[in-house]
């Protein structure tokens, strides 16, 4: 195919919107930096961590934030930008792998829904209808306590509590391309449904998938954080945004401010981040923009 | 009317105007140093295709251009007013006031959730040409004089209730509210059927002449800019080219461009080789026509749709007996030979698009037959169509070029699906294989590796028929394949489309509206209104000695140039 062969040039092609989506827009650019920023921090971490975030040494426990511990240290004398740093590949990894799961489910239910009509769109519907007649971050917390109190089970419990949101959102998007020509010509050209489904009308709704992506993985990492901070799922001393603000909060009155205030700054710019992000990346993966 | 007077000074004067937009590729000039002079009571019509800044024109003089695009150099005074320099406030006074305007798409022009009476009434108490208490007969006096029946009644429907001509008809009566010099109009009748083209532009001729108003009418349409401008001014990429009173444009024009436009407009007495540019090698010469074994065999053909609110717990809790469903296609039988074309014409709502999705097996229908080479196929259901023989050798061309193609296909890709899905070539035969079909519809090579966004309406069209033939099938549907295209493309279009008949030997059915379009292909016709065929027969019997009456009413709707 003639596609085929042209496809290092659309590869080049491709990066050439995508600098020109980073560099032409000052707030998406940032954005990105600040995802690239925490991703290095995911992946080298406890490389780039100046000391060990468990080394605990009482004689400099709650120092304020100085050369040596720009973000100070906490009651056992932990380096707080060492575990700030390191707790970004866990944070990471369950905002990360609850969107994706989502992404996948939620996606293709809702694609089929939309896409099927009938039962398929009834059952989708009622199991959304059902999760969001419950208070989230609550069914959440149940579903955490109930499987048992492990990073795989908030992963889980994340992906579940977005189902609703994925599965709508596709729904109605297929449900709009359901008649549009293409469809109806790739019927013609002896497409199957399924095939229809997956090569048609899936891919076209992606860009507006991404920017779904981008937003609820700062909400992923909220909830993650959150269920840490309430003490479930993950367990101290494991180096975690939400376990330290909840640790650093009772210092907070006595004055030592950093141990809750660093690690809850870098949860906020986490989610800014991905918020953020949502506007660039729909430019990146929708066609229509590339001209 | 052309009789206007020489010292009578124009009421809109539009001097050297140049629009620039901001791209991402650096400022584009949408019009350059475009002149031109509106008087008092004269009704002038810009024509011109697509992105030929004709729009814009206009929007720039009701200052709704959108951020990007700016007034770059020139002036536009309207009355001795300055109206780039005037500031926002007054501006907006002006509007509706002065000057209106009219867009294309009449629903999407009305507020969905306001009775139309209601909007016609908020326009005269925003510009105070009414009280409170007098609003309400103003606007049922705004609604008798646009002609809508029983006004009192209408007064309380919403747009969605309405046609979509009487939806125009409202958005005149918006327009015409608060007396306004001078009209725009953007495309007004664009996608309304020609009998309803032709009482609407009566009514704003008529209503424009009757306050001594001044028009200026935008379209694409040459007939139609003939029947009722005084004077035409052709624009093309952002510069008129010509500009002259109406007869002297259609008896003699000047410039090479409105020559070419005015030889592409389809017209009585023109046959295809005819639309194209001089010079421009005509298709292969169409022998005597020798119709065939019949191809396609429709026997009173139904489609019954349930009536909205049948059916469910609405009928449950109705009383009384059920209304009918609605009957889309009531009976319909015609035949199609090999080698022949046969056009079906109506106007929207006739039924003329849901017969050709039931010949496609898109669509179940409810009764009677259709037979495709003595073998009967209104029995499969549709979603078996893809799996069975049948589907090679009936293909389709789609109304919008740009909505059936999947935006995330190349050119090569949508080519390339049938062959995929139901040919046997692959790999370097595929590709020779699509760069064949790419030559055959006239699509330079180099295109195939674009995405339709990519491609003009003319290539993404091609693309379609491309696709549409790459298996040879021995039947293709075009659904008003060339409605959605400017004139000099339909042109070149509708010719590929006769040469691809004569060459591989096809048959088409081919559904539109236009019945000078479909005199320049079709060997016979059928009329359809309301789902019944009215009359069918060779093209020429049927448009120079019309039987029916409807046939004939539609004839006389269609505006041509002269």
């Amino acid at each position: 195919m003639s596609a085929t062969q042209a496809s290092p040039s659309a590869f080049a092609a491709s990066l050439r919107h995508a600098r020109h989506v980073v560099t032409g827009n000052a707030v998406t650019g940032l954005a990105f930096a600040m995802f690239f920023l925490f991703l290095l921090c995911a992946a080298f971490g406890p490389l780039i961590a100046p000391y060990d975030p468990l080394a605990s040494n009482t004689a400099i426990a709650l120092q304020p934030p100085s050369w040596a511990h720009p973000f100070g240290t906490d009651q056992l004398g932990r380096d707080i930008l060492s575990r700030v740093v390191v707790a970004a590949r866990l944070d990471m990894t369950v905002a990360i792998a609850s969107v994706a799961l989502v992404f996948a489910l939620g996606g293709l239910a809702g694609v089929a829904a939309g896409f099927f009509g009938g039962w398929t769109d009834r059952v989708v519907g009622r199991i959304a209808d059902t999760i969001m007649a419950f208070p989230l971050f609550v069914l959440a917390m149940g579903i955490v306590a109930a499987l048992g109190n492990t990073v795989t089970n908030i992963v889980i419990a994340t992906a579940i509590v977005n189902f609703p949101l994925y599965a709508r959102l596709a729904r109605a998007e297929a449900a709009i391309r359901r008649e549009a020509g293409f469809v109806l010509a790739a019927r013609l050209t002896g497409n199957s449904e399924l095939r229809i489904l997956l090569t048609q009308i899936l891919p076209n709704i992606l860009p507006i998938m991404a920017v779904q992506v981008s937003l609820t993985m700062g909400y992923a990492i909220l909830n993650a954080a959150g269920l840490s901070f309430i003490g479930l799922g993950v367990r101290p001393p494991t180096p975690e945004w939400g376990i330290m603000v909840a640790e650093g909060a009772s210092f907070i009155v006595s004055g030592e401010w950093w141990v809750a205030l660093f690690p809850g700054l870098a949860l906020m710019l986490a989610v800014f981040c991905f918020n953020l992000l949502g506007d660039g990346l729909r430019d990146i993966v929708d066609p229509q923009r590339r001209s | 009317m052309s009789a206007t007077t020489t010292d009578n000074p124009p009421l809109l004067e539009i001097r050297d105007l140049t629009i620039e937009f901001a791209t991402r590729a650096g400022p584009v000039q949408a019009v350059r140093q475009v002149s031109l002079g509106i008087r008092k009571g004269e009704t002038v019509g810009i024509v011109g295709e697509s992105g030929s800044g004709k729009s814009v024109t206009s929007y720039a003089v009701m200052r709704i251009l959108d951020r990007a695009g700016r007034i770059a150099a020139g002036s536009i005074g309207f009355s001795g007013i300055d109206l780039p320099g005037l500031p926002e406030r007054e501006m907006r006074d002006l509007r509706g006031r002065e000057i209106s305007m009219i867009f294309q798409n009449p629903r999407a022009a009305l507020n969905p959730i306001r009775a139309v009476g209601r909007q016609i009434e908020d326009v005269l108490i925003r510009h105070a040409q009414a009280t409170r208490a007098t609003t309400r007969a103003r606007a049922i006096e705004m609604l008798e004089q646009v002609r809508i029946a029983r006004p009192e009644e209408r007064y309380h429907a919403y747009p969605f209730e309405l046609s979509g001509g009487m939806c125009q008809r409202i958005v005149i009566a918006l327009a015409l509210a608060c007396g306004p010099q001078l009209l725009i109009a953007d495309e007004p009748t664009t996608g309304l059927d020609v009998t309803t083209q032709k009482t609407v532009m009566e009514l704003v001729t008529e209503l424009t002449r009757a306050r001594g108003m001044s028009t200026l009418l935008i379209t694409h349409d040459l007939g139609l800019a003939a029947a009722y401008c005084d004077r035409v001014v052709v624009m093309e990429r952002g510069r008129v080219v010509e500009d002259a009173p109406a007869q002297q444009i259609f008896r003699a024009p000047q410039h090479p461009y409105t020559r070419r436009l005015l030889r592409a407009t389809p017209r009585p007495g023109a046959r295809l080789p005819d639309l194209l540019p001089e010079g421009e090698a005509p298709p292969v010469e169409a022998p005597e026509a020798t119709p065939g074994p019949v191809l396609l065999d429709v026997i009173n053909l139904v489609k019954e749709f349930p009536r909205a609110g049948s059916g469910g717990l609405g009928s449950w809790l109705r009383r009384g007996p059920a209304l009918p469903p609605a009957r889309a296609v009531d009976g319909i039988s015609f035949q199609i030979r090999r080698g022949e074309s046969v056009g079906l014409v109506g106007e929207s709502g006739c039924g003329k698009s849901t017969t050709s999705m039931m010949v496609m097996r898109l669509l179940e229908r409810t009764s009677g037959s259709i037979q495709f080479d003595g073998q009967e196929i209104g029995a499969i259901a549709p979603r078996d169509v893809t799996r069975s023989a049948l589907r090679r050798r009936i293909q389709m061309v789609f109304q919008d070029p740009t909505d059936s193609l999947n935006p995330r296909y190349t050119a090569g890709r949508a080519i390339a699906d049938p062959i995929l899905r139901l040919g046997e070539l692959r790999g370097a035969g595929l590709e020779d294989r699509c760069r064949e079909l790419a030559r055959l519809v006239g699509l330079p090579e180099a295109l195939l590796g674009r995405f339709p966004h990519q491609l003009s309406g003319g290539q993404k069209a091609r693309v379609g028929i491309a696709r549409a033939i790459a298996l040879n099938p021995e039947l293709v549907v075009l659904d008003e394949p060339t409605a959605a295209l400017d004139v000099s493309v339909q042109a070149v279009v509708l010719n590929l489309l006769q040469d691809l008949k004569l060459r591989l030997g096809m048959s088409y059915l081919f559904v539109s509206h236009d019945l000078h379009v479909v005199k320049l292909l079709c060997d016979r016709v059928i009329v359809m209104r309301q789902g019944r065929i009215v009359e069918q027969g060779p093209t020429g019997q049927v448009l120079n000695q019309p039987a029916a009456d409807y046939t004939r009413a539609l004839l006389a709707a269609a505006p041509a140039a002269p």
